[in-house]
């Protein structure tokens, strides 16, 4: 089993972040010393012992509104996931399950979505659409489907021919016996380590996003809200705008290192058991 | 020339072509059939059900979808982009200059970085397992991990803000002269060049790696070559499809990464140009900036293909 001495430093400091991360912001209202859009103080006050990491643009607490920031971020980056993996993955098991027309008609309008840079698809598709969370989340979910339907496809294309699927299949099983019961326990530790990139991914984009001012709106904020929010100081040499941008940084690294060690792990998992 | 490589480049061509059309397609249908309205965007959320009427069939609103998508289809592949619904002005005159100058970054950008991953990627690939091998691996992990904006601003605080070596806002017009404008441009190709790097010199050092399992490159250690003259006269040159492949990719993600970075440095070209418009609800615009990133995307993809065709010796010499 799961041995904490066993666990590769790196992983460790991986976990150790971004628990942190996750922490600041399930309990964001409870741990932020100020409100999120309370102004405390004068505008890009230096650290001090009273504001940590100091002010914002504004005169509110940077760190209460990291971690806020936090909670924004890690929110809409969640459920874009959750979203992308959902569409994508049912997606890519019944193209692959079903074959035919399904299948030729989704793999190539993924051909085609993937022919576009994702971050100008967005930026068309956000020039009309009205800006609000729920917009955010199904633009930055449906988009990034396509890489996780070309993955789930191409897993399950492997697995359908199994002897185990024929098995289920000549028992009269239904399709979504087939993918569900048969499919998606056998698809699920690759699908998994893809998961943690992908989450890296949707912080990277929404952060990319909202740095472009087509993300969360004021006076929310996620973390690229911020940068945006306090990049005009640093040509006075003020660096409020990098420590959000740290942050992404810091969080994004640590979900990598958690990655590459369960992908690791269950690869040679694999291996041990031939 | 032989004919099975121009048969299959003339595919790839041909595909490069409807693949346009689809995207084309897609991009039009993105901005039109969305429950936005753009009569209803220009006029704000007070505009009465007259004016937005007015507004409709002024813009040709009322046709159906397929005739719009035509009527504009056929206005770019005249040249003509339209005009912009924010300020009037011919879309194809603003995009020119834009244009220009952002692809003159992305070449700078390509120019340092191309070269700069291929050798890293070799000398990872020499000293493998070894320090360089794991710094290179490190700063991969950071590259892929970093935000585009986190580079940028970095750059800007330390070498414009705490070293002035350089402007932290790229400011570029017509007729500057050659040593001024590169002067201008070294922070926003810099960024750019951190932010393919890593991940370019991976993948070259992955495709370097792969050629040096096979059977030859064992036969040429087995004559006692060294490892440099081995990566030189056997890997290289049978790496050189992969690493053709991965540059081009690189360089399509280059364009994305563009848009971020040229508002990092207030630059005026084409990924300014689009944010800007965008936050504008500018559709016209929007659309032709889209195609224009979108066409140059497929471009480079199409090029690597056909460049890892050009490279592929069975093809070259056919029996």
């Amino acid at each position: 089993m799961l041995d904490i001495k066993r666990i590769p430093i790196p992983a460790l400091i991986g976990i150790v972040l971004t628990a942190l991360f996750v922490i600041a912001a399930v309990f964001a209202p409870w741990i932020a010393p100020h409100g999120n859009a309370q102004i405390v103080g004068d505008v890009w006050q230096p650290m001090s012992s009273q504001f940590w990491l100091g002010t914002d643009n504004l005169g509110r607490d940077l760190l209460s509104r990291m971690i806020y920031g936090a909670r924004t971020t890690i929110f809409i980056a969640v459920l874009a996931t959750a979203l992308s993996f959902t569409l994508g993955s049912t997606l890519g098991f019944c193209a692959a399950v079903l074959g035919g027309w399904f299948d030729t008609l989704m793999s190539r309008f993924v051909d085609l979505l993937m022919a576009i840079p994702t971050l100008i698809f967005a930026l068309v598709v956000l020039s009309v659409l009205p800006s609000t969370l729920v917009t955010l989340i199904l633009v930055m979910g449906i988009l990034d489907s396509t890489r996780v339907y070309r993955l789930s496809r191409a897993i399950a294309v492997d697995i359908e021919v199994m002897d185990y699927v024929e098995a289920a299949k000549l028992r009269g099983e239904g399709m979504r016996w087939i993918i569900f019961r048969e499919i998606l326990p056998n698809a699920l530790s690759p699908l998994i380590s893809e998961l943690g990139l992908r989450f890296i991914y949707a912080i990277l984009f929404l952060s990319a996003l909202s740095f472009l001012g087509l993300g969360v709106q004021p006076p929310d904020a996620d973390w690229g809200g911020m940068v945006k929010e306090n990049k005009d100081g640093i040509v006075f040499g003020i660096g409020a705008a990098l420590i959000p941008a740290a942050a992404i940084a810091a969080l994004a690294i640590s979900v990598n290192l958690v990655a590459d060690w369960v992908l690791n792990r269950t690869t040679s998992l694999k291996g041990g058991r031939g | 020339m032989s004919s099975p490589i121009l048969k299959l480049v003339a595919q790839r061509v041909a595909l490069g072509i409807l693949l346009l059309v689809a995207v084309s397609v897609l991009i039009f249908a993105g901005t039109q059939v969305l429950p936005g309205d753009v009569a209803q965007s220009i006029l704000g959320q007070a505009a009465t059900p007259e004016s937005l009427a007015n507004l409709r069939a002024e813009l040709g609103l009322n046709d159906p979808a397929y005739i719009r998508y035509f009527r504009w289809l056929g206005g770019v592949l005249t040249g003509d982009l339209g005009t912009a619904l924010s300020s009037g002005q011919d879309i194809a005159t603003s995009i020119g200059g834009r244009l220009w100058n952002t692809l003159f970054l992305a070449f700078c950008a390509a120019l340092i970085s191309v070269p700069l991953a291929i050798v890293l990627g070799l000398l990872a690939v020499r000293y493998r397992d070894g320090w360089v091998d794991k710094l290179i691996s490190g700063l991969a992990l950071a590259s892929t991990s970093f935000p585009e904006f986190f580079i940028g601003y970095l750059l800007v605080y330390f070498f414009a803000v705490q070293w002035q070596i350089f402007p932290g806002i790229s400011t570029v017009y017509d007729g500057m002269p050659f040593l001024e404008r590169m002067q201008a441009i070294a922070l926003p190709a810099a960024a750019l060049t951190l932010v393919v790097l890593a991940q370019m010199m991976r993948m070259t050092r992955a495709a370097i790696l792969n050629v040096m399992q096979s059977a030859y490159v064992e036969t040429a250690e087995l004559k006692g070559l060294s490892a440099f003259s081995i990566i030189r006269k056997h890997a290289l040159p049978n790496a050189v499809a992969p690493i053709i492949n991965v540059v081009m990719l690189n360089l399509a993600y280059l364009i994305v990464g563009v848009v971020v970075v040229e508002v990092i440095f207030v630059y005026p070209g084409m990924g300014q140009y689009l944010v800007d418009h965008v936050t504008k609800r500018d559709v016209p615009v929007v659309q032709a900036v889209g195609l224009i990133f979108a066409a140059v995307y497929i471009t480079l993809n199409i090029v690597a293909d056909i460049a890892s065709i050009v490279a592929n010796p069975r093809l070259r010499h056919p029996k």
